[in-house]
């Protein structure tokens, strides 16, 4: 693998689209749920370990070559807010076109053929991952450090909360970012014998009540 | 049923398929040690089955399965006398409760059991996997409550997996209580709450006609699933107002109206 390359593609500057979502925190923080750093971290910990080990095991399932098009089956079985699904495909889009422009390749033409409405964000960030030769591990990776850092800088701007105790938090969940990851890629590495019903299915309630919810909001300020 | 240190092994089995006289027919019903299945009255051309006793169970150790399978054209409602409490035993580990439905083209189930209580000290793995052919119809509640009255609650995973013509349409987890993976009381996962409750309706003309999706108050939503599917999902306080919103949700499914 190239440490470099990761580094690329973990950026939160690469050109992905993942800025306009706050994974679901600007709903907690106008349900009160979200008032400050502490609630953030368990905000953050929750999602890790539901949405988050879902999206990546899904992530290090497509780098290690497991069928695109049945992982995004398992998606959208593992997403029952349509509202989800709708972004998680229109990130998926982005970074399609953001990967392919950076690391083209055959397997991302051909995923994009498949999905031109996007396919689920997770499924195209393992495809990339493959493309910029990067393994299962980091694809895991990439996308736990979006599951939390992307509600943390969301929570920056919606709180004023200051952005060290943010950037503080993210930190204080690296070790349980480590442990997901690995069972991440555990799931995955069954995936491949196993079929993708063996992937982990954790769902958060309140995430997805907040989903919808957000979506039928006339004015916000991030797209999910 | 089994019994020994290692807990109680039962199983207990529904098979409906059409009478011939315009009803349903239930060639199978075999209780099992504490699951007990008692034939109720019937309701048109359904059949209703009552699923009884298990007041003490399942304990730690234990493991319960139950089947249904409904045939061709045949329908089947099947409910339970009492909540279903899952207890701390005196053998070591979890206990298991494993449901697999199978519903063929053109029958229905109607699964709606009363809650699953997860008490204090308890370690409870749940497992429901429904198998439905392409025109199947399923109604299906499941609700979990947190602890007993002012009580802590037990360590409690359920999964829910429904295949719908062999691909996957619905696929949840939630793992909670003591030694569940952080982060399952905060603001992203159940905030505090102490009664969750899924209810999932599938009918094949949600294929051209799906429901809207819409908030049912702050803390339930009603969402078309990727596929002919209908999700209640919602949270509570308590119990009763558990049910109170999924029941009001599933007049308005049944009415058409969702």
């Amino acid at each position: 693998m190239s440490r470099a390359a990761l580094l690329v593609l973990a950026d939160g500057r690469f050109p992905a689209g993942g800025h306009a979502h706050s994974g679901g925190a600007e709903a907690a923080v106008k349900a009160g749920r979200i008032t400050g750093a502490a609630d953030l971290e368990e905000f953050c910990r929750g999602r890790l370990h539901t949405a988050g080990l879902v999206s990546a095991s899904l992530a290090a399932a497509a780098a290690l070559g497991v069928d695109p098009v049945e992982l995004d089956g398992a998606a959208d079985a593992r997403t029952p807010s349509p509202a989800l699904r709708i972004a998680a495909r229109k990130l998926g889009r982005q970074l399609m076109r953001a990967g392919r422009a950076t690391w083209p390749s055959a397997e991302l033409d051909a995923l994009a053929g498949r999905f031109p409405k996007g396919a689920h964000q997770p499924v195209v960030l393992g495809v990339v991952a493959r493309a910029a030769g990067l393994g299962a591990d980091d694809a895991a990776y990439c996308s736990l450090y979006e599951c939390v850092s992307g509600p943390a800088s969301a929570v920056v701007r919606l709180l004023s909360l200051d952005p060290f105790d943010a950037t503080g938090v993210l930190a204080g969940l690296a070790p349980e970012l480590d442990v997901v990851a690995q069972r991440a890629v555990e799931g995955a590495r069954c995936a491949v014998e196993g079929g993708v019903g063996v992937l982990p299915a954790g769902g958060a309630p309140l995430l997805e009540i907040g989903a919808e919810a957000h979506a039928a909001w006339a004015v916000r300020l991030f797209a999910s | 049923m089994t019994s020994g240190a290692s807990g109680v092994r039962a199983a207990a089995r529904i098979g409906a398929r059409p009478d011939g006289r315009g009803g349903t027919a239930l060639p199978t019903l075999e209780s099992g040690g504490p699951l007990a299945l008692r034939r109720t009255r019937a309701s048109g051309s359904e059949a209703r089955v009552m699923l009884v006793g298990a007041m003490s169970g399942p304990l730690g150790g234990d493991h319960f399965t139950v089947t249904a399978e409904v045939a061709e054209g045949a329908r089947l409602h099947v409910g339970s006398a009492a909540a279903t409490i899952a207890l701390p035993g005196q053998a070591k580990g979890e206990a298991r409760y494993d449901v697999r439905l199978k519903v063929d083209d053109g029958g229905e189930l109607r699964w709606l059991p009363e809650q699953l209580i997860s008490a204090n000290g308890s370690d409870l793995r749940v497992a429901t996997r429904v198998e439905l052919a392409a025109g199947a119809r399923l109604t299906l509640r499941e609700e979990q409550v947190l602890g007993r009255a002012g009580e802590e609650p037990g360590r409690l995973s359920s999964r829910l997996t429904v295949l719908l013509d062999g691909r996957p349409l619905f696929d949840q987890e939630l793992s909670c209580g003591p030694g569940a993976p952080g982060g399952w009381d905060g603001p992203a996962v159940l905030g505090g709450h102490r009664a969750l409750g899924q209810l999932l309706v599938v009918r094949p003309e949600y294929v051209t006609r799906p429901v809207e999706p819409r908030s049912l108050g702050e803390y339930a939503a009603l969402t078309p699933l990727a596929g002919p599917g209908a999700l209640v999902t919602a949270v509570a306080a308590d119990a009763l107002q558990l049910r109170r919103t999924l029941d009001e949700a599933l007049r308005e499914l049944d009415r058409g109206t969702g």
